[in-house]
Formats: C-alpha cells, sequence, structure tokens
C-alpha cells in the first residue's frame, strides 16, 4: 500500500531524510520511533505534501501511484491522514463546519454525496459519543482554547469521520490522560481492518500495549536503522536509543 | 520563502477574470449629453418631471459643488477624475414599467446577476411560478435600479396593506412629496461634502422607503444596483424612514460590467429613526474592481448617514465591502435621542490593486447612548485597506459608550492594512474603548485544511470567513451565505 524508496529531504537547505525505506503494507500498523529531531515529523509532512520539504531523491507510491506528485488535497482525498503533533487553530472558524468542509471535500473526491449540516451532526454526533467528546467542541473555534489532550482527540476525531486509508499519528499519544489514551487507542482499533494502515509515531512503548504494532522502526538522524516486531518498542524502553545506535 | 511565492502567483492567475458580474446588457439607452452644467441638472429634474422646488434643491446643490474642491484626506490614490467626460443620465428607452412589461434583456440581466425573474414574478404573485424549492425561501422585496432609473419594484402591493412605502425615490417624489420635503436631506445636507453636493445635483434614482408608526416591516426590502452603460456614473439617493416603534431590514446589492475606465458611483443614502424605531441596512458591494494590473473599476465615493432621532432607536449599518476599484465611505450614525444604539460591521476586502478607505463615525449627542464598531479589513495581493473611523461624543452624552474592535488580516507581503482611529471625548461620565490586531493566515493553517482534503480556495475562504464572523452573522441570513462565497471568490487563491 504505502511503499518509500530512498527518500531523501531538505529543509532550508539542511537534509533531514537521508535514505528512508519503508514498506507499510494494506491493513498493517507500523510504529516509528526515534530520538527528538530524528526527522519523524519531517517524514509525515513530506508524505503529506507540506511545502518548505524538498524532496530531493527517492520515491514514495500509495496504492502504485506517485505520492509525492500530488497535491496535498489530493493526498488526502486518496485516503491519507495526518493527525498533527501540533494541531493547529483556526480562530473564528467553527469545528464544526471545518469537520464538515473537511469531509465534504474528501466525499466529494470519493464521489459521494455531500452531507448537509443536519446529517453531518448526526454522524458526528455518533464519532463525538464513541470517543468521548463533549458536543459543545464542535461549536468553538477549531483548537482554539482547546486543551492539549483536547486537541488530540479532535485529530483523532477528525480520522474517525474521514475514514482514511493511510493515518500518520505523529505523537497522538503526546498530552493524553491515562483514561483518554485508551480512548483514542480503542479509536485506532476500531479502524483496524484489511482497508486500513497506519504509521505510528511515538516515543512511549506504553501507546504501543494498546494499539498494537505489526512493525517497529527506529529512525535516527534521517534513517530507519532498526526494524523489528512489537518486542523491539519493549527493548527500546529499557536500553534507549544509545543501543541501536551502537548496533547501527 | 519560494513557497509564499508561488501561492501569490496563483493568486494572481485566479483572480483575473473572476468577476463573474462582468457582462453587459445590449439595451436601447437614452442619454443626457455628456457633461455637467446647470443644464443637465435641469434636464434630469424635467426627466423626472419634478416640483419646482426640487429643481432648485438640485441647482442650490450643483452652485455648493461648483466651489467645493474634492477631498484628498482619504489613504487612496488616483489620477484627477474629469467630471465634463461622463454622462449623468443614462436609462433604458422602455422607461420603468410594471414587473410583468419590463423588458425581457432586464429581466434576463438580473437573472444572471442571481435575482432571478421568476422569484421576483413569483414574489408578486403572478401564478404559475414558485415550483422549485428555491422559490420557497424568505420572500424579499426588490427595487432594481439600473443605470440612472429604478425599472421595477416588487411586492410592493403587499406592502402597502401594512402602509409601507416603498418604491424608487423618483415615483416618491411624485406620490409622496410631503415625506420627499420634510426629510430629504436633513441627514446629509447638499453642502456636507464634494460628493454629497454632487450627487444632490444629479441624483437619478434610488430607493424610498417608509416604515409606518408600530409597523415591522414583514419582508426584507432589498435594492440592486446595476451600473450598465459606459462612461456613466451612478448617483443614486436612498431615504429610510423609520417612525416611531417601527422596524426594518434593508439590503442594497449592486455589480457593474468590466471595463478598463473607470466609472464614478456617488450615491448618498439618508436613513432617519423615531423614538423606538430600528433600521438594519445591510449592503453587499460588489461592483467591478479592475483587473489585476488596476485598470477599470468602479470609483465608489459614497455618504452614508442615519439619525438617531428618536429615544432608545437604533441603527445597525453591516457591510461586506468585496468590490471597486476604491471605496471611500464611512456610514455614520449621529445618535441624538436618548438611549439611541449606533452599530456598524463591516468586512473590506482589497486584493489586486484595490484601494479601500472606510469606516464610520458615531457622533454621541444623546445621553446614555451606545456605539459598537467591528470593523475586519483583509488586504491581499496589493491591495490598501484603512480603517478610519471617528468616535465622537458630545458633552450631553452623559454615559455614553463606545467599543470599537479594528482587526486586520494579510495576505502576502505586497498589501497594506492601516487603521485611522479619531476619538474626541468631550464628556467625563462617557467612556471609549478601542481595540485593534493585524494578522496573516499562516501556511499552517492552510496546510492544516488542505491536508484534510480543502482546496486552497477552500482553505483560504474558511479561514477568512471565521476572520469575518462577527460581522457576517449580523447579515440576513440569506445574505450571509450570499457574502460568504462572495468572499471566496473574491480572494480566490490570494494566499501567501
Ligand atoms: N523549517 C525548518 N527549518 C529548519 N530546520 C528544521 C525545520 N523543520 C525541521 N527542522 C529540523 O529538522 C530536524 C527534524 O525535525 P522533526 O520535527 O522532523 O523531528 P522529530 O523527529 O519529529 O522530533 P520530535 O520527536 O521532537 O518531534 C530537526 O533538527 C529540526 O530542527
Ligand atoms: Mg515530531
Amino acid at each position: 500500500m504505502l511503499r518509500i524508496e530512498g527518500l531523501t529531504a531538505e529543509v532550508e537547505g539542511k537534509q533531514i531524510l537521508k535514505g528512508i525505506d519503508l514498506e507499510v503494507p494494506a491493513g498493517e500498523i507500523h510504529a516509528i520511533m526515534g530520538p527528538n529531531g530524528s526527522g519523524k515529523s519531517t517524514l509525515s509532512y513530506v508524505l503529506s505534501g507540506r511545502e518548505g520539504y524538498e524532496i530531493t531523491g527517492g520515491s514514495v507510491t500509495f496504492d502504485g501511484r506517485d505520492l509525492l506528485a500530488m497535491e496535498p488535497e489530493e493526498r488526502a482525498a486518496t485516503g491519507l491522514f495526518l493527525a498533527f503533533q501540533y494541531p493547529v487553530e483556526l480562530p473564528g472558524v467553527g469545528n464544526a463546519l471545518f469537520l464538515r468542509t473537511a469531509l465534504n471535500a474528501v466525499r466529494r473526491a470519493r464521489g459521494e454525496p455531500e452531507l448537509d449540516a443536519m446529517q453531518f451532526l448526526k454522524v458526528a454526533r455518533e464519532r463525538l459519543k464513541a470517543l468521548q467528546i463533549q458536543e459543545d467542541m464542535l461549536k468553538r473555534g477549531v483548537n482554539v482554547g482547546f486543551s492539549g489532550g483536547e486537541k488530540k482527540r479532535n485529530e483523532v476525531l477528525q480520522m474517525a469521520l474521514l475514514q482514511p486509508r493511510m493515518a500518520i499519528l505523529d505523537e497522538t499519544d503526546s498530552g493524553l490522560d491515562i483514561d483518554a489514551l485508551k480512548i483514542v487507542s480503542d479509536g485506532v482499533n476500531a479502524q483496524r481492518g484489511p482497508g486500513f494502515s497506519a504509521l505510528v509515531i511515538t516515543h512511549y512503548q506504553r501507546l504501543l500495549d494498546y494499539i498494537v504494532p505489526d512493525r517497529v522502526h527506529v529512525l535516527m538522524g534521517g534513517r530507519i536503522v532498526q526494524s523489528g516486531g512489537p518486542e523491539l518498542a519493549k527493548q527500546l524502553e529499557e536500553t534507549g536509543y544509545a543501543s541501536v545506535q551502537a548496533a547501527a | 520563502m519560494p513557497a509564499v511565492t508561488e501561492t501569490i502567483d496563483t493568486v494572481q492567475s485566479v483572480t483575473e477574470g473572476a468577476y463573474k458580474w462582468g457582462f453587459e446588457t445590449d439595451i436601447e439607452m437614452e442619454f443626457a449629453p455628456k457633461g455637467l452644467n446647470e443644464d443637465i441638472v435641469r434636464f434630469i429634474s424635467a426627466k423626472k418631471k419634478e416640483p419646482q422646488w426640487l429643481l432648485d434643491w438640485r441647482l442650490k446643490a450643483f452652485a455648493i459643488w461648483q466651489k467645493m474642491e474634492e477631498p484628498l484626506w482619504a489613504a487612496v490614490k488616483y489620477p484627477p477624475i474629469d467630471y465634463q467626460d461622463a454622462y449623468y443620465y443614462a436609462a433604458p428607452k422602455a422607461g420603468p414599467k410594471s414587473l410583468d412589461e419590463v423588458d425581457p434583456e432586464l429581466l434576463k440581466t438580473y437573472a444572471k446577476l442571481g435575482i432571478p425573474l421568476k422569484e421576483q414574478a413569483f414574489l408578486a404573485g403572478v401564478e404559475g411560478a414558485g415550483e422549485s424549492p428555491a422559490d420557497a425561501r424568505m420572500p424579499v422585496a426588490i427595487d432594481a435600479v439600473f443605470d440612472s432609473v429604478s425599472v421595477a419594484t416588487s411586492y410592493k402591493e403587499r406592502l402597502g396593506k401594512e402602509g409601507i412605502i416603498f418604491c424608487s425615490i423618483s415615483e416618491a417624489v411624485q406620490t409622496h412629496p410631503e415625506l420627499i420635503r420634510q426629510y430629504l436631506g436633513t441627514v446629509v445636507p447638499q453642502g456636507d461634502n464634494f460628493y454629497a453636493a454632487l450627487n444632490s445635483a444629479v441624483f437619478t434614482d434610488g430607493s424610498f422607503v417608509y416604515i409606518p408608526k408600530g409597523v415591522r416591516c414583514p419582508m426584507e426590502l432589498s435594492t440592486y444596483f446595476r451600473i450598465n452603460a459606459k462612461s456613466t456614473g451612478q448617483f443614486e439617493r436612498t431615504l429610510i424612514i423609520a417612525d416611531e416603534g417601527s422596524t426594518v431590514s434593508y439590503l442594497e446589492g449592486c455589480t457593474a460590467p468590466m471595463r478598463d475606465e473607470n466609472q464614478l458611483h456617488a450615491a448618498v443614502v439618508e436613513l432617519v429613526a423615531l423614538d423606538d424605531a430600528s433600521i438594519k441596512y445591510s449592503t453587499v458591494q460588489n461592483w467591478y474592481p479592475g483587473d489585476a494590473e488596476g485598470r477599470g473599476g468602479i470609483y465608489n465615493f459614497v455618504t452614508k448617514r442615519a439619525q438617531c432621532r428618536g429615544r432608545r432607536s437604533k441603527v445597525s449599518w453591516t457591510q461586506v465591502e468585496t468590490g471597486s476599484a476604491i471605496t471611500w465611505k464611512y456610514p455614520s450614525c449621529v445618535l441624538l435621542g436618548d438611549d439611541s444604539v449606533g452599530e456598524f460591521y463591516s468586512v473590506a476586502i482589497t486584493n489586486n490593486r484595490q484601494q479601500a478607505d472606510t469606516g464610520t463615525k458615531m457622533i454621541h449627542v444623546g445621553k446614555r447612548t451606545t456605539s459598537t464598531i467591528i470593523s475586519k479589513g483583509i488586504s491581499a495581493g496589493r491591495g490598501q485597506n484603512t480603517y478610519r473611523g471617528l468616535v465622537r461624543v458630545a458633552p450631553t452624552a452623559s454615559g455614553a459608550r463606545n467599543f470599537t474592535q479594528c482587526d486586520s488580516l494579510l495576505i502576502g507581503d505586497q498589501c497594506g492594512a492601516h487603521t485611522v482611529p479619531y476619538i474626541e471625548n468631550r464628556c467625563m461620565t462617557a467612556k471609549t474603548e478601542h481595540e485593534a490586531t493585524t494578522s496573516r493566515i499562516a501556511e499552517d493553517q492552510l496546510f492544516y485544511c488542505r491536508q484534510r482534503g480543502m482546496t486552497q480556495e477552500e482553505a483560504v475562504g474558511l479561514i477568512v470567513n471565521g476572520f469575518c464572523r462577527e460581522v457576517l452573522k449580523e447579515l440576513p441570513m440569506e445574505f450571509a451565505v450570499e457574502a460568504q462565497k462572495l468572499l471566496q471568490i473574491s480572494l480566490e487563491g490570494s494566499v501567501g
């Protein structure tokens, strides 16, 4: 489904990704771990098409299509979703309107009919309930004045609404309390199935107890330096990244 | 960042030709000779079969105008206007008629502008129309002004049952001369300013509204202004009187063909609110803004003023200014009655080479008068946007309150936003507050939206609408939707 080969990328003339090779087959969830500044968020931005990242080599295909040639919104339309490490505030833009505009944009791309405000509210309410999010969050400005945990839950709400085929979760667990971690993990696990894959970026093994990954990769210095099963995360928790560096 | 330049380029390419209302209607017109002199003033007055007192009033205005200088204090730049090089009267040859006799070309024009004939027919109570769901909307009575004259007014009969007068001002001069004589020029006198004097001399048409005592107007009243003919100025004059305890909501819309000449639009709007009366005046201004290089477009130099004469009277101005090459406009409230209320909600967009110098004046005279000013300026391309406002509190206005908030949003780095608030408070017990902010659409906001599947245009539209929310929610429901779309169109691609 997602295939990354020899991907190199620069930001402001500085090389951050130095040759990433990674394949996430359909239906699998892969975790990416790695020290601060190793390039995890950069990878997620490059995959989702943010401006300011220059791709200097390699290729990325999504279901065989050249992902890097697409505009960000086209990538979203084909089913790529990024839960932001730092969700962005949109003052004055009602969360409900934002979510509905996003959902309808994606539905349009899929050739599905758009939802009006009432239809949307019905769908949204179910998702809110599952994620135990207060309904008043729909009325507020997008992420404006949301607590750290609320922002992350709002990201997962968007994922649940947009039903992507490939979700990149960039530290979605950071800032969540214990209960919220469980709720959010349940939200991700609910998507699990042959038509859904995910790249879960995290610093904490704990998350992977809830969302058990098929594979774990360690990203350091712009490269994947080690890959393994879920046990790799446990091992890292004990030994830290120094041991990986030595091995690499 | 190079990414920024790229998006600004996109703006340019998309905005060109994005003005959808730029077509021209081919219809037989009657013109006054080009130029401006006393004979032209007499010509217009004679065309309208006006009484002698009104001709005298016009001639006095013309005499005043001739001695006046064009104001230069606004932060706008344009080459000198040759006032002799324009037509001051242009009207469809057929002349105003009842709704079902209106020239089909005109009806087509208004249908194209989104003011469908069918709806008008339906509104006027014609059988057979109104089958599609779109017609199930709340009725809006419309006065359509085409170049110099009103071509049709819908719904008159139904309004008449309530004693409401809604017609063109030319008609009102014939049918209700006493009201015109009592109120015309009492809010904006002939010599008020250069453009108001010009308008007083040569105004050709506009709308007249009178709401009798205690009547709540049962529907929105609306005037749709269209400049069509080449080299003409449009000088309309609107007068709205809300008698004691009455309520009315009025909306004006306007468009013009795309031409590479500049055309002058110098309107005067006078509002009078008596005891406990309330007037809500909304404008969606979409005159042709000129092309990306600043060629053509309307010079929109208008004087709009309300007098809250009565106690507890209220006037609320809401404007969405997306069009015009230059906008020079300060809808104001003179708060004479004790406890009267003035409000000004404004969104002004300047894209490409558009210039806007707009704001309001709130003059507090009565006790405990309150005013609220919310101004949202959006500049993109090489647009220049100035908020200019005056809050004046007279010594008599004890306990008066004003709150002003001016927010500017910049898109790209070649545009400008300026805030010029004047506050003159001569009353110890009055309180004025002023807040101002300037912000930009951030790249991360756009990316966030696009990652969720929205196009760049949708994203800009969403963010801008969020920025303007406090103003847009003041518009009557149906027009709020139109205004939102318009904001998006005006800014298509204008991202940085
Ligand atoms: N716009 C930028 N300008 C300059 N350097 C940048 C920019 N964006 C990212 N970098 C640098 O790229 C490197 C990788 O950053 P990135 O955000 O991808 O790290 P990360 O692995 O997500 O870290 P964390 O775990 O702290 O979130 C860092 O050294 C960072 O400073
Ligand atoms: Mg990161």
